[in-house]
């Protein structure tokens, strides 16, 4: 990912893919300058420090996922951030699941115990 | 995943203390972990144990971040009400699909803890912050699962 481009918003598809994205382009330009002209703080938001955190947020999903978002959607990003997220979620159930169906089988001798009173210690 | 990378250092933001609140989310959930250990009994049920984990999960990723974000902020918030922690919801089937012209930013509100109050901005900045805890809580897990069950593998004789 370079560094942010000039122009004021991420780019986005050719228009020619259809109007949900051009919806979807619409969206994110009215938020930007909606949070422009109503951040409380009074700190004036840039366009670039949203373009920042989008490929922030890019940087942070796994390569797998990375390939699905180009540099050119902003909209397909979070997509892709939400489908990330709901992953994570779900793997915490799952490990939450094993782990409990581990702990089943330990009692509060077992050596497992000591390994979780180890873990705690280094 | 290789128990070892829960201990590695985290590349991306070099800046944030994040092997100080490696370290307290670790110990928390190691603790919590074991309290539900002591604490369970032969009829314990599965699901039971199972919910406490994961709210010990939750738990300590929010004592990790502790008042200096939003998401934990929010999190805190939900936890200490003691009601059900109904977020996330657990999704025990696939989700319906996604309107195709639902605003993403939207879907993302709901993801994150707090999100309906952030504007466009402070969510996106949450959100980089949330998924870091969320990936490190997830490897804490797994090297937990992975040193008890190698252990149960591979027995100490003594």
């Amino acid at each position: 990912i370079g560094p942010p481009s000039p122009c004021p918003l991420p780019s986005l598809p050719s228009p020619t893919l259809g109007s949900p994205i051009k919806r979807e382009q619409k969206r994110i330009r009215e938020a930007a300058v909606a949070i422009k002209i109503m951040s409380g703080s009074g700190r004036r938001i840039t366009d670039e420090e949203i373009n920042e955190l989008v490929s922030k947020l890019q940087s942070l999903l796994p390569e797998s996922r990375r390939r699905n978002t180009g540099r050119a959607s902003a909209s397909k990003l979070l997509k892709e951030t939400c489908s990330y997220i709901k992953s994570l979620h779900r793997e915490v159930d799952g490990l939450s699941d094993r782990l409990s169906g581990l702990m089943a089988t330990m009692d509060s001798n077992s050596p497992q115990a000591d390994i979780i009173r180890s873990l705690l210690r280094s | 995943m290789e128990s070892k990378s829960f201990t590695t250092g985290n590349r991306d933001n070099p800046n944030t203390d994040l092997h100080g609140s490696k370290n307290m989310m670790a110990s928390h959930f190691l603790r919590a972990l074991f309290r539900i250990q002591q604490t369970s009994t032969s009829s314990s049920s599965f699901a039971g144990r199972s919910r406490r984990i994961r709210r010990a999960a939750y738990a300590s990723m929010a004592y990790s971040a502790g008042a200096r974000r939003a998401w934990s902020r929010a999190l805190l918030r939900k936890l200490r009400s003691r009601a059900r922690l109904r977020f996330p919801r657990r999704l025990s089937r696939t989700a319906r699909p996604q309107r195709r012209d639902m605003d993403q930013a939207q879907v993302l509100r709901k993801l994150v803890p707090g999100g309906p109050s952030m504007d466009y901005c402070k969510l996106l900045e949450e959100t980089a912050d949330y998924i870091r805890c969320l990936t490190t809580q997830v490897r804490l897990m797994q090297t937990v699962m992975d040193s008890i069950s190698s252990y149960a593998h591979h027995p100490m004789i003594p």
